[in-house]
């Protein structure tokens, strides 16, 4: 786990944030601290993400968000060439990385793959979790990033 | 199941109309406009007054809606108004769907079911949203620059490939086969562009795997379709285009957020297929004509894997031009060039040119169509299917 000083993606784009109603605040609280939580079930104890108000397994309304190592397993993986936004027009190629958490029970989370833009991305490749803190926002956020475990 | 719980042979398509296809901002007439005149033109296909129309059926949020319409349009008694849930093309057939519904469970007599887009009135689909902060599931991508539909795809065809073994050329050969139809299709935005091998090889990447000829075109028009029940189908102007089966719906937990659909790499057809199948009493080797929904190639390609026309570990083989190619290929494919080459009218004009096959007038005629089917929107949810055929295929 690490701590990323400069940005991977040029400013500009939306800043994260908790739905309307309050679902996934406890993520991005969480990732201010440099912490990697997944919403647990605290009847099943199963994992699932992104979050819900319910259960889907076993459908109670008890659940909380359980931190977890930061480690995990690239399942799927793209290299951006198009900007769709204009904050991207001089930021293009950039990867997005789709990672496994193992010790999660195998949810996934996208996030950008540090590095050269160009490196060979490697389906199975390990993978951790490295915190992005940010201040281009109207106030400062973390975006939670994946680097290659040499 | 019982007897009765089938939509097999009880309604069919009998008029179809469509506007001008315009590139995208293209339009000379406000969206709503383009949308009246599609209708109208169905009308007139199908031989019955405009005014005879008593359902509405759309999706995609389509921003026309029935009660507009019928006001607009003078319709005497509005007896369906429709919306099917979800974006894409998800509901290009399941849009049809409803409407079959409501003629058979005896709403209505004549459900128009249309799509109207003016891009450049409305804005894009292929631009990130430009907002400052990215809400709940948004948050889990748009920050990252996963903000596109071409975006989100990829990382599901990615793994596909990566699953499989599956090659660029499959997705290539879908990109060829829509080009090669639309030089046939004096409608299409793309007629008079023909596309090689070169050329696509050479073309830009968009998001790898997809090259510029891998993602769907935007456009302008209108599109509109009409279904009648078989007793009124029989004695029309048109030859009916009967209604086999068509389905609806999503696989479990297909729209987990931040991509978490337990099964990923898929079209999401696989709970859908055998319904669809089973319910028209067709498999695959019966199709005769395939127009499957382009919003990108790898979505075509994991729909027909899903729908049977191949083992997903054969596509190297099978994705080829020449089985793709009208009038004799092992599967002609998107005959009108489709959401790639024809227009992008959410996939609806993929089942105008189903209909077209089962009446024997497509600029890409296969000889002696029966069973003409339709998938709409890969890879988002829900999804929807649907077959068609020359042969009512009950006791009459």
């Amino acid at each position: 786990m690490s701590a990323e000083t400069r940005s991977y993606l040029p400013e500009g784009l939306p800043r994260p944030a908790p739905a309307v109603d309050g679902l996934g605040a406890e993520f991005w609280e969480a990732a201010r601290r440099h912490e990697l939580v997944v919403q647990q079930c605290r009847t099943c104890e199963g994992f699932q993400w992104g979050p819900e108000w319910i259960c889907h397994q076993c459908h109670s309304y008890d659940l909380g968000y359980t931190k977890v190592s930061g480690r995990g397993v690239i399942y799927s993986w793209e290299r951006v060439w198009h900007p769709v936004h204009p904050a991207l027009r001089e930021g293009t190629p950039y990867i997005v990385v789709l990672v496994e958490l193992p010790d999660a029970g195998n949810v996934r989370m996208a996030g950008n793959l540090l590095g050269d833009p160009t490196q060979d991305v490697v389906i199975g490749g390990e993978v951790e979790v490295a915190f992005e803190d940010r201040t281009d926002g109207d106030e400062p956020y973390t975006l939670v990033q994946w680097r290659v475990v040499e | 199941m019982t007897e009765d719980a089938t939509m097999r042979g009880k309604t069919a398509i009998v008029g179809i109309g469509e506007t001008t296809y315009y590139k995208r901002g293209q339009s000379p007439d406000p969206e709503i406009k383009l949308v009246l005149e599609a209708i109208q033109l169905a009308a007139e296909d199908a031989g019955i007054d405009v005014r005879e129309i008593d359902g509405f059926a759309a999706y995609s949020n389509d921003r026309n809606d029935p009660p507009r319409l019928a006001t607009a349009l003078g319709t005497r008694d509005l007896t369906f108004s429709n919306m099917f849930w979800g974006g894409g093309g998800g509901g290009g057939s399941g849009a049809v769907a409803n409407a079959i519904a409501a003629v058979v469970a005896g709403y209505s007599k004549y459900v128009v079911v249309y799509r109207g887009l003016a891009q450049g009135q409305f804005g894009r689909f292929g631009q990130g949203a430009q907002i400052p902060v990215a809400p709940g599931a948004m948050a889990f991508t748009a920050p990252y620059g996963l903000l596109s539909p071409a975006q989100s795809f990829a990382m599901r065809i990615r793994r596909f490939m990566h699953e499989y073994g599956a090659e660029q050329s499959a997705l290539r050969a879908i990109s060829m086969a829509s080009y090669r139809h639309a030089q046939s299709n004096p409608r299409a935005v793309m007629y008079g562009r023909e596309l090689t091998e070169e050329m696509y090889d050479n073309s830009r990447m968009i998001v790898e795997p997809f090259h510029l000829f891998d993602c769907c075109q935007e456009n302008d028009g209108a599109a509109a379709l009409i279904v009648t029940s078989a007793e009124r189908a029989k004695d029309m102007k048109q030859k009916p285009a009967w209604v086999l089966s068509a389905a609806q719906g999503s696989d479990y937990r297909q729209a987990a957020t931040a991509h978490n659909a337990p099964d990923y790499a898929t079209s999401n057809f696989k709970t859908l297929a055998p319904r669809l199948y089973g319910m028209a009493g067709v498999g695959p080797e019966d199709v005769d004509v395939l127009q499957s929904y382009e919003n990108f190639t790898g979505g075509v390609l994991m729909s027909m894997v899903e729908h049977g026309f191949c083992e997903p570990d054969e596509v190297n083989d099978f994705f080829t031009l020449e089985n793709f190619a009208a009038p004799d290929g092992k599967l002609p494919l998107n005959t009108s060039g489709g959401n790639l080459a024809e227009c992008y009218m959410h996939g609806l004009e993929l089942v105008h040119e189903a209909v077209r096959q089962v009446r024997g007038e497509s600029t890409c005629q296969v000889p002696d169509v029966n069973v003409s089917m339709v998938t709409s929107g890969p890879m988002v949810q829900p999804v929807s299917n649907l077959i068609l055929a020359a042969d009512r295929g009950v006791d009459a």
